[in-house]
């Protein structure tokens, strides 16, 4: 018998399956998930959304949120997150993929680690290793509590905020427990700054 | 960032306790949906649609043959419909993929690599994320473990050439396994703060004047069978480290659990379809003590911290996520690279030079720790095939394998399945070295530049898909070079595996006499993890030497 025509009626029998297992794993299951998603944990499912006062969407608790000028220094009004490769959009997640032992990261990190300290007028020792490292998305919302505690002399006196009230919206953003034990204490940022916008009305609008 | 043993401990305890719980229940499960002969009115109106003639079991070419043509099939319609993205609905207003960037992907889906040379939030819309790779993610993952089901009957039958149907072993695999399993853990991922959702939001901080538009996608559905099929292609360019992808260290130590689990209750399963249950846990044994110590050195390494730029950092920071710590983050990279998945929740090429060489050395292990879906146990059953051969000419007798001589003819065949894997990588690497423009594409400079090139092949060849990011990859060159690589690496090992077990099942079985090495039990059991070291060690170790090891050493 030919083979030729056998080879294609196996062909056949291929795209068929695929078309058909792809009605099956590409849509009904992803719908299902879906529908399930919205029923049971909309707000996981849509991204964990964040709503201001007015109700309108804020942000993203799992995504940073950050006021940058365009060399990518930071707000000084807002908790800083960490460095980026992405610039933080959320659109283009990405690393640095810089070697640990790459010169151009080694500047970086100087750099970084002696801009932080000037800004926050501490020892350059002071400055934490997260401050100073890109994250693994570029989009990492969370940064140590020693990082947060650094900054928030800095974040009181702009918002006009006692630092120890400032202090204890850091507490209570900071993750702990079993959380905090299997990965580490963190502290995010998107809602922290949330926090302190809610916390100080008014303070915010341009401050120049 | 601390690395925190206790932590580092607890999770690597809690996964293995979980494991030895799941591993027998479940493998059991897989051995009775291999074994089974009914199908369902649902299955058999798939049959019929299909056009599968489900009662016809078929020979080792034949079966290999529709592995080929399936897996033909699915690159050149997952190449085409990338290519037409523009004018099919759910593009995200995305164009038509390029056709270089079409052809790796269409290779590295269809092979359970997953090896991404685009970034996907810029370049694939919904659509070829939920139908076509989503789907590749299922349909490649269930290929490797009808591959090793074939050749689990090709050991346990006796004087036929039969062994199964391809379609019908595919579509349980598909259906009764991988499905359901993967709606459980997209479920738990969902909860666990995995987006799900086919809309992008528009957010906006009034006080800090920040507007930004969160991404939307169908990211928990696919971030499911990515991890659980050994898959790895992230939904997102960041792969596990995108909060979305991956929000909590919970969801992160449920997805190296995820990874593991199909992979290491196969052993069980295999035991029980020879009949001979001390199989399946000789193998499974030395699959938890390869990971087990693997996890540690990794553990050591990351712990480590070396580098220039990491000591003036202060610690491990770059390329981690603050809400892992470096003990998940270790654990994660590990089990990674011991299977065919290749996602990451810290970036590789940033990890210290030593624990980069053991993500390396893992894979060139053959990922065999538990492997991949399918993929790691019939890899490690050739390795007990070589164990064997060795046993034999120490004692001078024919080698057996559970009743089946090992002549000429089967150590040919195992021979070249240890060859192949270690030739792709070797010769696509250091051709490529040779070229000063292909060089270039990795940043780097020194010994961490030829890590970079080192990494993207043995990556590529042992379908596993990470990479020490920093290389681009993308230009028609490595593209394609990458691309042969994971089709050879995927491919001519199944080719090999197929024969075996064709000319396995035709043997009678002898029975067990004095001069028999019996293929169980702590002797056998060590003098196969030997040979998995020794062989690898011996294929790899100038490479290493060159790459990771020289940087780790040379201060």
């Amino acid at each position: 018998m030919n083979t030729l025509p056998r080879f294609l009626r196996q062909a056949w029998t291929a795209l068929r399956f695929l078309l058909l297992a792809t009605v099956v794993l590409g849509l009904l299951y992803p719908l299902a998930i879906f529908g399930i998603g919205q029923a049971v944990v909309p707000f996981q499912a849509n991204g964990s959304i964040i709503k201001d006062s007015a109700g309108k969407p804020a942000a993203s608790a799992l995504i940073a949120q950050v006021s940058a000028d365009n060399s990518g220094t930071q707000s000084p009004l807002w908790f800083h997150a960490r460095p980026s490769a992405a610039k933080w959009d959320p659109g283009a997640s990405t690393a640095s993929n810089l070697g640990p032992n790459d010169p151009k990261l080694l500047d970086a990190v100087k750099a970084a680690r002696a801009a932080i300290a000037a800004a926050e007028g501490v020892k350059e020792s002071d400055v934490p290793a997260d401050a100073v490292t890109a994250s693994g998305s570029g989009l990492d919302p969370e940064i140590s509590p020693a990082y947060a505690r650094l900054q928030v002399p800095r974040v009181a006196k702009a918002h006009g905020l006692s630092p120890a009230t400032v202090q204890a919206m850091v507490d209570r953003r900071t993750v702990t427990g079993l959380e905090a034990f299997l990965g580490q204490p963190s502290v995010n940022v998107t809602e922290l700054n949330l926090d302190v916008a809610a916390a100080a009305p008014g303070s915010a609008a341009p401050a120049k | 960032m601390v690395f925190n043993v206790a932590s580092f401990i607890t999770q690597v305890a809690v996964l293995l306790l979980l494991l030895v719980l799941v591993h027998k229940p479940l493998g059991f499960y897989l051995a009775r949906v291999f074994e089974g002969t009914k199908s369902t009115r649902v299955e058999r109106l798939f049959y019929r649609l299909a056009g599968v003639d489900r009662n016809t079991e078929q020979s080792w070419s034949i079966y290999l043959r529709s592995v080929l043509v399936f897996s033909a099939v699915s690159i050149l319609v997952v190449f085409l419909l990338q290519r037409l993205q523009g004018v099919l609905p759910g593009s995200n207003s995305l164009p038509g993929v390029d056709p270089w960037t079409a052809m790796n992907t269409a290779i590295s889906f269809a092979t359970n690599t997953n090896w991404q040379v685009y970034t996907p939030e810029t370049t694939m819309g919904i659509f070829v994320q939920m139908c076509l790779l989503a789907v590749q993610n299922f349909l490649s993952a269930a290929v490797g473990i009808v591959v090793v089901v074939a050749l689990i009957r090709g050991i346990a039958r006796t004087r036929t050439d039969r062994l199964g149907n391809f379609w019908v072993d595919l579509a349980r695999t598909s259906f009764r396994v991988l499905l359901p399993m993967a709606a459980l853990a997209a479920i738990v991922m969902l909860i666990g703060g995995v987006e799900q959702n086919f809309w992008s939001t528009d957010v906006t901080n009034q006080a800090a004047g920040i507007t930004q538009t969160i991404p939307g996608g169908p990211v928990a559905s696919q971030e499911a069978i990515k991890i659980l099929g050994t898959n790895g292609g992230g939904y997102f360019n960041a792969n596990s480290a995108h909060p979305f992808e991956n929000p909590n260290v919970f969801t992160s130590l449920f997805q190296v659990f995820l990874i593991l689990l199909i992979p290491s209750a196969l052993p069980y399963a295999y035991g029980r379809m020879v009949g001979d249950q001390r199989q399946g846990y000789t193998v499974v044994g030395v699959m938890g003590t390869l990971w087990l110590a693997s996890t540690v050195l990794m553990g050591w390494a990351f712990a480590g911290a070396e580098g220039t730029a990491t000591a003036a950092a202060g610690g491990l920071g770059e390329g981690f996520e603050q809400r892992f710590g470096a003990a998940q983050s270790s654990i994660f990279a590990t089990a990674t690279t011991l299977t065919s998945t290749g996602a990451i929740n810290v970036a590789h090429d940033s990890i210290p030079p030593m624990a980069g060489g053991i993500t390396m050395l893992n894979m060139m292990l053959g990922e065999v720790a538990p492997g991949g879906t399918g993929s790691g146990l019939y890899g490690l059953l050739i390795l007990a095939i070589v164990s064997v051969f060795i046993a034999g000419l120490m004692v001078g007798r024919t080698p057996e394998f559970l009743g089946k001589k090992i002549g000429p003819r089967e150590m040919k065949l195992t021979a070249m399945y240890i060859l192949v894997t270690p030739v792709i990588v070797l010769a696509s690497a250091g051709v490529t070295v040779l070229l000063p423009d292909a060089v270039a594409n990795a940043p780097a400079s020194g010994p961490h530049q030829f890590s970079e090139v080192l990494y993207a092949f043995t990556s590529a060849a042992n379908n596993n898909g990470s990479a020490f990011a920093g290389i681009t990859t993308s230009g028609p060159y490595l593209s394609s070079v990458i691309g042969v690589a994971m089709l050879l690496g995927r491919f001519l090992p199944m080719v090999l595996v197929l024969a075996l077990a064709g000319s396995l099942a035709k043997q009678p079985k002898i029975p067990a006499s004095s001069g028999t090495v019996p293929t169980h039990g702590w002797l056998f059991g060590s003098l196969l993890l030997s040979v998995t070291v020794i062989m690898t060690a011996l294929s790899y170790f100038p490479a290493l030497s060159l790459g990771p090891l020289a940087e780790g050493l040379l201060k």
